[in-house]
C-alpha cells in the first residue's frame, strides 16, 4: 500500500473554514469508501451543563449550534418541564412555535444558498441569503437578536410578542411567499438542477430506518416521521399544517422537502399569530425550581429531531443532561449515499443531509481506496462540482436558474 | 508609514478559521458578504487558503483538536497578517472555558490584533470593527502583532 | 390510549425480562431490564414493535453505570426508555450495532465518555475525543464519595 501523506489543505465546508485535515484518496472518479472523523467541535457541553442551573443551561445549549439555535433550548426546556411536570401557559406555546418555525425558514434558506453555492449557482446563494435577512429581521423584532434568541426558559418564554408588532411580522412574512415560490420553481423546474441532483445520493427507506435518519433527510426517503406531528408539543397540535414527504431519497427530493416545508412554516406562523391576538395570559408559569425526576424533551429542528434528557435531583442543576442533535443520526447515512458516486457529486451529497457540524462535532472526510492517490481539499471538491455544472451547461445549452426580472 | 501595510488596507483577503465554533459567528461573517451588508465593497474578500490571506478571522473556542490545527496554520501564514477574533469565544472562551476538552481560548496562545465581541456580533458590528482596524493600521496606531514577534516554526513540517 | 396498548405489547414481548415498569405519564414510560437481555429487548423494540432508537444515555450513578435506550413510538406519541444498570468496575453490554446501524456511533460515544465496553461492536474507536486522549480516562465518570 502506498505511503499516505497528510496534507493540511484546508477546510471541508468552504464557507465555514475550519482547520481540518482533509485526507482524500479516490479510485478513478468513484468513491469506494467513506470514513468520517469527528472531534473538532466537541466542547463537553453535557458536562458543562451539570455545573449550571436550569436557566443557565438553556443559554449554554443555545450555543451548541448557531443555526438551530432555538431548537436545542426548546427541547431542553421541554425535558425540564417533563421532569418536573411543569405546566406551560398556552400563549407561550404559540410563541415557541412562532420562533421555532421562523428558525426553520431561515435554516432552510441558508441550506438552499449553500447547496446553490456547491452546485455553482452563486446567484442562488446570494438571493437565498438576502431573503434570509428578512426572516432574521422578524426574529430581531421579536427576540432582540438575529441569532441566539434567549427566548426559552423552563415554564414558558422570556418575552411576549406585542400585538402592535404582529402586523409588521405579517407583512414581512407575506413578503417571503413570492421569493420562496421563486426558489421552488427554480428548483422544481430547472433541468440543470435536475441533472445535478436527481438520482444522486439516494438513501433508501430501509437505510433511512436502519440509520435512524431524521428530518428532511428521512422524509425525502419516504420515512414519514415528524416530531411536531407524532409527539405534539408547543402549538403544533393546535394548528393545521402538513408533513412533507417524498419517495426517492435523492438530493433533489431533500431539496424539495426543505423548500415545501418553508410554506408550511409560514402557514403555522400565521395561524399562531392569529391565536396570539386571541389567547391572553402570562407567557411564563415561573416554576421556582425543577423537582427531582427525569424527563425527555424532543423537538423537530430544521435538520430533524433534537433530543434532550434531563435528570434532576432537586438541586436546581441537572444531574445529567444528555443532548443528541439530528446530524448525529443523519451524517452516518453518508456512508450509503456517497458510495459509488463520483467525486464531483460528493460535495452536494454530503451537504444534502444539511450537516450541522457544531451539533455533530465536525467531520473530516476521507474517501479511501486501494492504490491511486490524489490529494484534494474542500475548495477542490467544490470546484469539481461547479465544473460538472458548467460542463452540463455546455453540453445541454441550458443556463441554470436565473433570478426573475422585476418589472417595477 | 509602512507601504506594505498601507497597500494591504485597500484590499484585505480574509481567511476564516472556525475552531469548535457554534457557527453563529461564521454565518454572520458570511452574512457580511451577502448583498445586504456587502463587505466586498471595502475590499474584503474570503480566500480559501491561509497562504493567500492578509486577515485571519478566528471564531470559536478551539478545543484540543482544533487548537493544534490553528497553531500549525498560523505558522504557514505569510507575514504581515492580522488576526481578528470574532465573537466572545476566541477572546475568553465564554461558557466553554471550563470544558474538559478546551485548554484555553486562543487569546491565551495567539497574538490577536483586534477583538470584535458579541454572541454573535452583528454584521454591522463586524464592519465597524474592520473599519476601525483599517483606520488604526493607516494611522500607525495598530502594528500587526505578527511583526512584533519572530516567525514561529511549525512543530512538524507538512508535505 | 394507543400508547397503553403498545406498552402492554412491549411488556408482553419482553416477558420476564422486565424488572420494573414505571408509567411516568401518558407519554413517558421507563422499563428496567438486566444487562444480559439488552440485545433481545432492543430487537423486540426495533423489529417487533417498530420503535425508533433516538439515543442511548449513559450516567455514572452511585449504584453503577446506568445505560438508557430511548425508543420513540412515533405512532403513539410516547417515548419508552429501556434502562439497565451495569457495575462500575466492569461495565459491559452486547452491541446492538449489527442489528441497528444507528447504534454504531451511539455506542462509540458511550464507550469513549463512560468506559462501557460494547461486545461485538464493528468499529470501536474514538468518536469525539482526540486519539491522544489518555486511555482509561472517561470524562463523564464521576468521583463517588
Amino acid at each position: 500500500m502506498a505511503k499516505r501523506t497528510i496534507v493540511p489543505i484546508g477546510p471541508y465546508h468552504a464557507l465555514q473554514e475550519e482547520p481540518e485535515f482533509f485526507k482524500l484518496h479516490v479510485e478513478g472518479e468513484t468513491v469506494v469508501h467513506l470514513d468520517i472523523e469527528l472531534g473538532y467541535n466537541h466542547r463537553g457541553i453535557e458536562k458543562l451543563s451539570e455545573s449550571k442551573d436550569f436557566e443557565e443551561t438553556v443559554f449554554l445549549v443555545e450555543r451548541i449550534c448557531g443555526i438551530c439555535s432555538t431548537s436545542h433550548p426548546i427541547a431542553c426546556v421541554q425535558a425540564a418541564e417533563d421532569a418536573g411536570e411543569i405546566e406551560v401557559p398556552e400563549r407561550a406555546l404559540f410563541i415557541r412555535s412562532v420562533v421555532g418555525e421562523l428558525e426553520r425558514i431561515h435554516s432552510h434558506l441558508l441550506w438552499l444558498g449553500l447547496a446553490g453555492h456547491f452546485l455553482g449557482f452563486n446567484t442562488i446563494w446570494m438571493w437565498a441569503w438576502r431573503f434570509r435577512e428578512d426572516v432574521l429581521n422578524i426574529l430581531e423584532l421579536i427576540t432582540g437578536n438575529r441569532n441566539h434568541y434567549g427566548m426559552m426558559k423552563p415554564g414558558g418564554v422570556r418575552r411576549d410578542i406585542n400585538d402592535t408588532d404582529i402586523p409588521a411580522i405579517r407583512t414581512l412574512l407575506e413578503g417571503l411567499q413570492d421569493p420562496i415560490k421563486m426558489f421552488r420553481d427554480a428548483v422544481l423546474e430547472d433541468p440543470l438542477i435536475h441533472a445535478r441532483t436527481r438520482g444522486i445520493g439516494i438513501l433508501s427507506l430501509e437505510q433511512a430506518v436502519a440509520y435512524g435518519a431524521l428530518g428532511p433527510t428521512a422524509r425525502a426517503s419516504g420515512y414519514d416521521i415528524d416530531v411536531r406531528r407524532d409527539h405534539p408539543h408547543a402549538a403544533y397540535g393546535m394548528v393545521e399544517w402538513d408533513v412533507i414527504t417524498t419517495q426517492n431519497g435523492d438530493v433533489f427530493d431533500k431539496a424539495v422537502v426543505r423548500i415545501l416545508e418553508m410554506f408550511e412554516s409560514i402557514r403555522i406562523i400565521e395561524q399562531c399569530l392569529h391565536q396570539l391576538l386571541i389567547v391572553r395570559g402570562p407567557v411564563d408559569s415561573d416554576p421556582p425550581f425543577i423537582p427531582p425526576g427525569e424527563g425527555v424533551g424532543h423537538y423537530e429542528a430544521p435538520r430533524g429531531e433534537v433530543f434532550h434528557y434531563i435528570r434532576s435531583d432537586g438541586s436546581n442543576r441537572p444531574v445529567r443532561h444528555k443532548v443528541r442533535a439530528p446530524s448525529f443520526m443523519n451524517v452516518p447515512t453518508n456512508r450509503e449515499t456517497v458510495l459509488g458516486e463520483t467525486v464531483a457529486d460528493a460535495t452536494i451529497i454530503l451537504a444534502a443531509v444539511d450537516p450541522c457540524y457544531c451539533c455533530t462535532e465536525r467531520m473530516a472526510v476521507a474517501l479511501n481506496s486501494p492504490g491511486g492517490e490524489r490529494l484534494w481539499g474542500a475548495q477542490d471538491l467544490i470546484r469539481m462540482s461547479c465544473e460538472k455544472t458548467w460542463k452540463l451547461m455546455d453540453e445541454t445549452g441550458l443556463c441554470g436558474p436565473r433570478p426573475p426580472v422585476f418589472d417595477d | 508609514m509602512n507601504y506594505t501595510i498601507n497597500a494591504l488596507t485597500r484590499s484585505l483577503n480574509a481567511f476564516h478559521l472556525a475552531g469548535s465554533a457554534c457557527n453563529n459567528c461564521d454565518i454572520e461573517i458570511l452574512d457580511a458578504l451577502t448583498p445586504k451588508y456587502d463587505l466586498e465593497r471595502f475590499g474584503v474578500t474570503l480566500v480559501g487558503s491561509i497562504r493567500h490571506a492578509d486577515l485571519l478571522l478566528l471564531s470559536g473556542v478551539f478545543n484540543r483538536k482544533s487548537a493544534i490545527r490553528v497553531k500549525e496554520l498560523l505558522a504557514q501564514a505569510p507575514r504581515p497578517y492580522l488576526v481578528i477574533a470574532i465573537g466572545g469565544c476566541p477572546a475568553t472562551g465564554l461558557m466553554f472555558k471550563d470544558s474538559y476538552n478546551c485548554d484555553g481560548p486562543p487569546s491565551e496562545y495567539i497574538a490577536i490584533d483586534a477583538f470584535i465581541p458579541g454572541c454573535p456580533p452583528k454584521p454591522e458590528a463586524m464592519i465597524s470593527g474592520l473599519v476601525k482596524v483599517i483606520e488604526a493600521l493607516r494611522s500607525g496606531e495598530l502594528v500587526p502583532a505578527c511583526l512584533q514577534q519572530p516567525q514561529q516554526e511549525p512543530d512538524y513540517v507538512c508535505q | 390510549m394507543s400508547a397503553n396498548r403498545t406498552i402492554n405489547r412491549i411488556c408482553g414481548a419482553l416477558g420476564d425480562h422486565v424488572l420494573k415498569l414505571e408509567r411516568k405519564s401518558e407519554r413517558r414510560a421507563y422499563i428496567e431490564i438486566a444487562p444480559e437481555t439488552v440485545f433481545e429487548a432492543s430487537s423486540v423494540m426495533f423489529r417487533e414493535i417498530g420503535a425508533r432508537l433516538q439515543i442511548a444515555t449513559g450516567i455514572d450513578t452511585p449504584a453503577g453505570i446506568e445505560v438508557m435506550y430511548h425508543w420513540a413510538l412515533d405512532g403513539d406519541d410516547c417515548v419508552v426508555t429501556v434502562r439497565t444498570l451495569l457495575s462500575r468496575t466492569k461495565p459491559e453490554l452486547e452491541s446492538i450495532a449489527k442489528m441497528y446501524p444507528a447504534a454504531e456511533w451511539i455506542e462509540r460515544e458511550i464507550w469513549e465518555l463512560l468506559g462501557v465496553a460494547f461486545d461485538g461492536h464493528p468499529d470501536m474507536r474514538h468518536l469525539l475525543l482526540d486519539d491522544s486522549w489518555p486511555a482509561g480516562n472517561y470524562p463523564m465518570r464521576r468521583n463517588h464519595g
